[in-house]
């Protein structure tokens, strides 16, 4: 047994972890198991990656099968992480088209969960891009998944947070890039309206993405700076510049638990208006940044997580459909700002419609708090649930850890044919994580 | 593409093996895996070949069947520029200790066709006038400790053939080099309590054996911390450190 927990640090679970190290193991692990789910890096934030009883630790799957560099088409194994791929490829010319907050992913957690990155508005989440799955079932069949063989089993494994059994490999197309920089523009608005206003404006662009300041208030309200991010071509950078830029190895560490009043309303603050300043003054004119900084700007911070201390934080993410989303936000932005211990990151981002059938995103606006773990919080943000099932959201599985059924249930219509489709692939219910037993497992009194 | 380094990996499916694989396939060398399951090292060639264009070939190698060490070399497509040899076994020490055909099979593992293989390669480098033979030994064969004294003992000898080898070599341009890797995660300390400190991923071990062929080293711990720890417990004198008990 082992201690387990998402990046959010909470909860704490007690479960075996098994490593298995081929396929053959997988099917065995599979096959003795009384609940288990496939966990790739960890960084899903609360218990989607925690086993029920058991969790199948996926990393030792690191390997890359094939590469055709005609078409960008790349098979991998499932435990392969997005900065390895990145790391590899990007040099060659190649990158994912979607990339999330963070680069440490696997490839098996980035379809389980069916990241979305900046780009969700206009080219849609990580599971587009996947062209075929080898699916391990609950039954123990290996079973090669795509939109055309076995298409329920894969729209049920895109955005399925690994309920539908485990990803061992996957097909995926790759990005063509000319260079490993961004051409980024920023974008000050000086309230929740304005912000909505310039992401609507950036419709057009590939990337964007908004970044809020959560203890701003009254006027200031949803107070923001919009980044807007175009690859940047090889004429467009200085012939000096590196073609592809390295992404450094974290430059700063949290190597301890940080104590829990590190973050309060006045740190947060004095960072916020600092970070706000040096924004604004980048606002106007384009800049040349490398992909590492725009797409994976805390990656460089190793192990911030830890700066909530011990007792963890969990992330609050919602997507609310576009009509009438502009005064739910505000409404939730204002709870917050007043509650006062939200989180120095808060970003707003429009996405798209959702690949998978229980993919989170849906067009709309999405918005991710961070919060301190404190006994308070939970009911806070049951408020805050009620607000967004009202609007017809969701919340996004991959960061959730302490949603109610109810919550979950009106947000996911199409939670009965995924269901189905799990109780088709597993009629015995193997695959089981902590996410699972808490929000669509059958209760056994 | 014939201009290209080749770099033999013994023990190539171990994670020490793939890491090392990896770091020399990212600097341009064609690669062969050797290992007992030839067919199971497959994957991790086409991963090399995938990643980096490199050519990567696999081969059949045990290390306890010593009878094949001639025909295993004779048998090789060319003569590497450079071998590496990561094989070992860890075994159980309690059992060593009872088992006498364990303790054998530690010894020889680590010992003797770790030296007998690398031995061999040093009279086909040192006839041709080049080439690099590492070994990965352990900073277990610094002293011997009542908790791992058998397969410690296994790598001390082989740190001395690799010491000896390299002082035979140093008139020639063959290279020899001695790794002391310290605590790696790997599958063969899973389940191990490890200090954190001290200990590395398998791919920082990868990267410190290609450094230390490009930069003709002799020995190099992978981290400088062991080589404190190892100078201190070298250096303590018996009467205190038999009563040790790590």
């Amino acid at each position: 047994m082992a201690l387990v927990s998402g990046w959010g640090r909470f909860p704490v679970v007690d479960t075996d972890v098994l490593r298995p190290r081929s396929f053959g193991a997988v099917g065995a692990t599979i096959a003795r198991i009384s609940g288990g789910v496939a966990r790739g890096n960890g960084r899903a934030y609360g218990d989607a990656g925690i086993g029920q009883s058991q969790t199948i630790d996926m990393t030792a799957f690191d390997r890359v099968r094939s590469f055709d560099p005609e078409t960008g088409r790349i098979r991998l194994e499932a435990g392969v992480l997005l900065s390895d791929v990145i790391d590899t490829f990007g040099p060659r010319g190649f990158l994912p088209y979607v990339v999330p907050g963070t680069r440490f992913v696997s490839i098996g957690g980035a379809i389980a969960a069916d990241v979305h990155g900046k780009n969700h508005h206009c080219e849609g989440g990580f599971g587009r891009y996947v062209e075929s799955i080898l699916l391990l079932s609950g039954q123990g069949e290996t079973i090669e998944v795509s939109r055309e063989q076995n298409p329920d089993a894969f729209v049920a494994t895109i955005g399925g947070m690994g309920l539908t059994g485990v990803i061992l490999e996957a097909t995926l197309r790759l990005r063509k890039v000319e260079t490993g920089w961004i051409r980024e523009q920023v974008i000050p608005a000086e309230n929740l309206g304005d912000a909505i206003k310039a992401l609507d404006a950036g419709d057009a662009a590939t990337y964007s993405v908004a970044w809020i300041d959560c203890v701003a208030s009254g006027n200031n309200l949803g107070r923001s700076l919009i980044y807007l991010g175009e690859h940047a071509r090889a004429s467009e950078i200085s012939p000096d510049a590196d073609k592809f830029p390295r992404g450094a190895d974290p430059r700063l560490n949290v190597p301890v638990d940080l104590p829990s009043m590190t973050l309060n309303r006045y740190s947060v603050r004095a960072f916020n208006e600092l970070y706000f300043r040096m924004g604004a003054r980048r606002a106007g004119h384009a800049n040349l940044v490398s992909i590492f900084p725009y797409f994976f700007p805390l990656d460089s911070v190793g192990a911030w997580n830890r700066i909530y201390g011990r007792r963890g934080f969990v992330q609050h993410q919602c997507v609310i459909p576009q009509d009438g989303a502009r005064d739910v936000l505000g409404e939730i932005l204002g709870r917050v700002s007043k509650r006062g211990d939200a989180s120095f990151l808060a970003v707003l981002k429009k996405l798209g419609q959702g690949d998978g059938i229980m993919s989170f995103p849906l067009p709309g606006y999405t918005l991710a708090l961070d919060f301190p773990m404190t006994g308070s919080i939970l009911g806070f943000l049951d408020e805050v649930d009620r607000l967004v099932v009202a609007a017809g959201g969701r919340l996004y599985l991959a960061k959730d850890a302490r949603q109610s059924r109810a919550t979950f249930e009106a947000g996911y219509p199409a939670l009965q044919r995924f269901k189905d489709i799990r109780m088709s692939l597993d009629p015995s219910g193997k695959i089981r994580s902590r996410l699972s037993q808490r929000l669509l497992d059958e209760v056994h009194s | 593409m014939t201009s290209r380094k080749i770099v033999l990996v013994l023990g190539g499916s171990s994670d020490i093996g793939r890491a090392t694989a990896r770091a020399f396939a990212k600097a341009g060398w064609d690669v062969g895996l050797a290992g007992r399951d030839a067919a199971a090292l497959e994957p991790d060639a086409a991963d090399l070949r995938a990643r980096y264009t490199v050519n990567a070939s696999t081969h059949r190698f045990d290390v306890l069947d010593t009878a094949s060490f001639d025909r295993f070399v004779a048998g090789l497509p060319a003569l590497p520029d450079a071998v590496v040899s990561i094989v070992g076994l860890l075994g159980v020490q309690e059992t060593a200790q009872r088992d006498l055909d364990h303790a054998s099979t530690i010894m020889r593992s680590n010992y003797e066709g770790p030296s007998l293989i690398l031995g061999l390669f040093a009279e086909k480098f040192l006839a041709r006038g080049s080439g690099t033979i590492v070994g990965v030994s352990s900073v277990a064969g610094d002293r011997g400790r009542a908790s791992n004294y058998v397969y410690g003992s296994a790598k001390a000898g082989f740190s001395a053939f690799l010491s000896g080898l390299r002082a035979r070599a140093s008139r020639s341009s063959v290279q020899v080099i001695t790794v002391k890797p310290g605590f790696v995660r790997t599958k063969m300390t899973e389940g191990m309590k490890l200090i954190g400190p001290l200990t590395v991923e398998a791919p920082v071990v990868g990267d410190a054996i290609l450094d230390a062929v490009e930069r003709k080293k002799d020995v190099i711990y992978v981290s400088n911390k062991w080589r404190l720890v190892m100078f201190i417990i070298k250096t303590l004198p018996e009467a205190i450190f038999k009563k040790l008990k790590f």
